[in-house]
């Protein structure tokens, strides 16, 4: 019997070598005359030990990382296919602290199946929420999501539930699931970790959302930058039309559900969910007015449904165990598990799926085991570029939507960027304000305008011209930002700038007292 | 003469394989720029003409999506980068050295025509930070090493 042997197919794996390694590996065996089957997995996400190889044995999977390719012939030598030991052994992968300690839920097969497999999601709990959801009435569907308490995972955290409630009652003959795909924030990549290690997940989800809402078509906006998502899914989305899980009859029950993937093109405004429908539209990624609101006059002026891959992604198990099952976990108004990612410099960068409640600390130094230089950590950036950075006073604050906004902070998406003592928190400062000035969309003055001021400042207060002067211009513009924004771009630059201001006086050139 | 001829054949048969569905333009544009490296000026007329669009409304589209170029990209495009978690992990000081290297700042192409540099923001391999993609090929905690051997082994085969 050949031996199953697993090298990752996920793009960061395969940015340290994994394809290389997975060449390296049929070569050897080949030339050994041993029979294996070569398994291209998603990753677990312990991207410090990728590209991770595994291999099936009696007692389960056995690991080994991070391989490289002149590691494969030792490998071999000894004996790595029946599980022995090798310098690069990890033991039984589902034993290893960091993925034991998690509670995998969107992400419960990532890492263990091949992605593109229709029979290994089927054997690994995968459709059974679409065979739930076909058997009952739509707002028993949209119930089930309302009572899990899930929250959007793109940045808002709006109770996914009520807006498909919205869209299920507002009449229309066509209605769309929109999958926003578009993760522009830095620091982050559960949705490209779905995507590529599990799509039948996501495509189960949106057509659950199409039949909860009565939507037909659906299209998932995936960012350019993301070409190996982009071949997964098409693959996978066809396999699902020839299976009947995509189509006019979704197994036999006469419902009709379509599903396209659509390319961005490197805007990050476009992750905004009325720009992103303007860009579907074919036009310029210009933010709309609201109301109204997308989930009555969206896409082409129909009702539409936005979600995060992240929300859509974690349907079918809403929908499979129930949404009380998945509303246990968690703390306060943040129900379910938060797929965290780890970045940056950090000692153990990498995905923690784990319920809501967990400290910055224990996700720093318990999972992440402090930073990759060996240096202090000085502050982390969490939910992206337009997230506050946060010293080390903070660090006790547990994940939870409420109480990061209750320090002016914001979970967003769930990336942790962090960043070692040599970090210049003033050239952070202006770099977001370059940022918001390049990506802006250019509706708004205070977004167009300001915040190429405020990069003109922050260069004055770099070079400690006119600190007197510049310090309150600096808190006046991001003031006219804050107020006078049409979306969060424009409207939540202030959350870097100023936290790392404020934080971190001392790197603007003033003391900790003025600063306040 | 040939190349234009080319371009045009290109840019009509994939207007007219996309032209029927939702939102057609920038699906348009994607297979342009697939096929010819950028989106060439004289195919906009005819995109424009394709979805009764005006010259204008296509060419707005296409100036305001940063990953659309108008001029030919060099024989491979270098995606750099540059956000928070690759600077922490001394993303900058790469972005310095790649630009010395190639002798070329952001939106620029060497000399020679074999690479073209870009920023970009966010790879989604932060984990692997810093990283650049080449073409569809990701690279994850590039050093100045690494880079070099990268830009030899496909200075060589270009
Ligand atoms: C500038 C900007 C960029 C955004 N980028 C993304 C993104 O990349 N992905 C995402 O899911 N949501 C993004 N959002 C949030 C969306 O507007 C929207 O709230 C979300 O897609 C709704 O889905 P959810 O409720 O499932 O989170 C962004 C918002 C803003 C203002
Ligand atoms: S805040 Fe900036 S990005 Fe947002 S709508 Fe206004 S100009 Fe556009
Ligand atoms: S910040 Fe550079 S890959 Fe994400």
């Amino acid at each position: 019997m050949s031996t199953k042997i697993y090298v990752p197919c996920d793009s960061s794996a395969v940015s340290l070598g994994a394809d290389r390694v997975a060449t390296a590996i049929a070569l050897e065996a080949n030339k050994r005359g041993i029979e294996i089957e070569l398994i291209r997995n998603g990753s677990r996400g312990l991207y410090w030990l990728e590209p991770l190889v595994e291999v099936q044995t009696s007692k389960g999977r056995v690991a080994y990382g991070p391989v490289q390719t002149p590691d494969v012939v030792s490998l071999f030598d000894a004996n790595f296919i029946t599980g022995e030991a090798h310098a690069l052994s990890l033991g039984l992968t589902e034993e290893i602290e960091y993925l034991k300690k998690q509670q995998r839920l969107t992400f419960a097969r990532i890492g263990k199946t091949n992605p593109v497999s229709l029979s290994d999601y089927l054997d690994n709990d995968g459709y059974r929420g679409l065979i739930n959801a076909l058997k009952l009435p739509q707002a028993d569907i949209v119930k089930a999501v309302t009572d899990s308490g899930l929250r959007g995972r793109g940045g808002a955290a709006f109770p996914t539930g009520i807006k498909w409630n919205t869209v299920l009652n507002t009449p229309s003959e066509q209605k769309y699931i929109i999958c926003n795909a578009d993760e522009g924030d830095s620091g982050t990549f559960s949705d490209r970790m779905v995507m590529e290690g599990d799509p039948f997940v996501l495509i189960e989800g949106m057509t659950i959302a199409g039949l909860a809402v009565n939507a037909t078509q659906g299209y998932i906006y995936l960012r350019i930058e993301y070409p190996h998502a982009f071949e997964v899914l098409n693959s996978a989305i066809d396999t699902a039309y020839k299976e009947g899980y995509l189509g006019e009859n979704i197994q036999g029950s006469g419902k009709a559900f379509h599903l396209e993937v659509r390319l961005g093109a490197g805007a990050y405004v476009c992750g905004e969910e009325t720009s992103l429908m303007e860009s579907l539209e074919g036009k310029r990624g210009l933010v709309r007015f609201k109301p109204p609101l997308p989930a009555i006059k969206g896409l082409f002026g129909q009702p539409t449904v936005v979600n995060n891959v992240i929300s859509l992604a974690s349907v079918p198990i809403i929908l499979d165990k129930g949404g009380d099952y998945y509303r246990d976990f968690g703390m306060g108004r943040s129900r379910g598990t938060l797929p965290i990612q780890l970045a940056g410099n950090i000692k153990h960068a990498g995905l923690v799926e784990s319920a809501f409640g967990l400290t910055l600390r224990e996700l720093l130094y318990d999972f992440g085991g402090g930073s990759a230089s060996g240096r202090p950590i000085r502050a982390v950036q969490v939910g992206g570029p337009l997230g506050s950075y946060m010293p080390e006073s903070q660090f006790d604050t547990p994940l939870d939507y409420e109480a990061f906004a209750a320090i002016w902070a914001v979970l967003g998406h769930g990336g942790i960027v962090v960043f070692d003592d040599t970090v210049d928190m003033a050239e952070m400062a202006k770099y977001s304000m370059e940022f918001c000035a390049i990506e802006s969309c250019g509706k708004c003055t205070p977004c167009r305008i300001g915040s190429t001021r405020g990069y003109e400042v922050m260069d004055d207060i770099i070079n400690r011209r006119d600190l007197d002067k510049n310090i309150p211009l600096l808190r006046d513009l991001c003031d006219t930002l804050l107020n006078g924004s049409l979306c969060a771009l424009g409207g939540m630059t202030p959350y870097p700038v100023l936290s790392a201001l404020n934080h971190f006086p001392e790197d603007f050139g003033i003391d900790a007292k003025a600063g306040a | 003469m040939t190349e234009s001829v080319t371009t045009h054949a290109v840019v009509q048969e994939i207007t007219n394989s996309l032209k029927h569905k939702p939102g057609a333009l920038l699906p348009i544009l994607h297979g342009v720029q697939d096929a010819l490296g950028y989106i060439p000026a004289e195919s906009i007329p005819e995109i424009a003409k394709a979805l009764s669009l005006s010259r204008a409304e296509v060419h707005g589209v296409v100036s305001f999506y940063h990953y659309f170029r108008e001029t030919p990209p060099g024989k491979h495009t270098i995606q750099l980068c540059r956000a928070e978690s690759c600077q922490s992990m001394g993303g900058k000081k790469l972005e310095d050295y790649i630009k010395t290297k190639l002798g070329i700042d952001f939106h620029e192409t060497t000399a020679d025509g074999k690479f073209s540099l870009e920023p970009v923001y966010c790879l989604g391999n932060c984990a692997c930070s810093p990283a650049m993609q080449i073409g569809k090929d990701i690279y994850g905690r590039v050093s100045t090493n690494s880079f070099d051997a990268t830009i030899v082994e496909l200075g060589e085969s270009a």
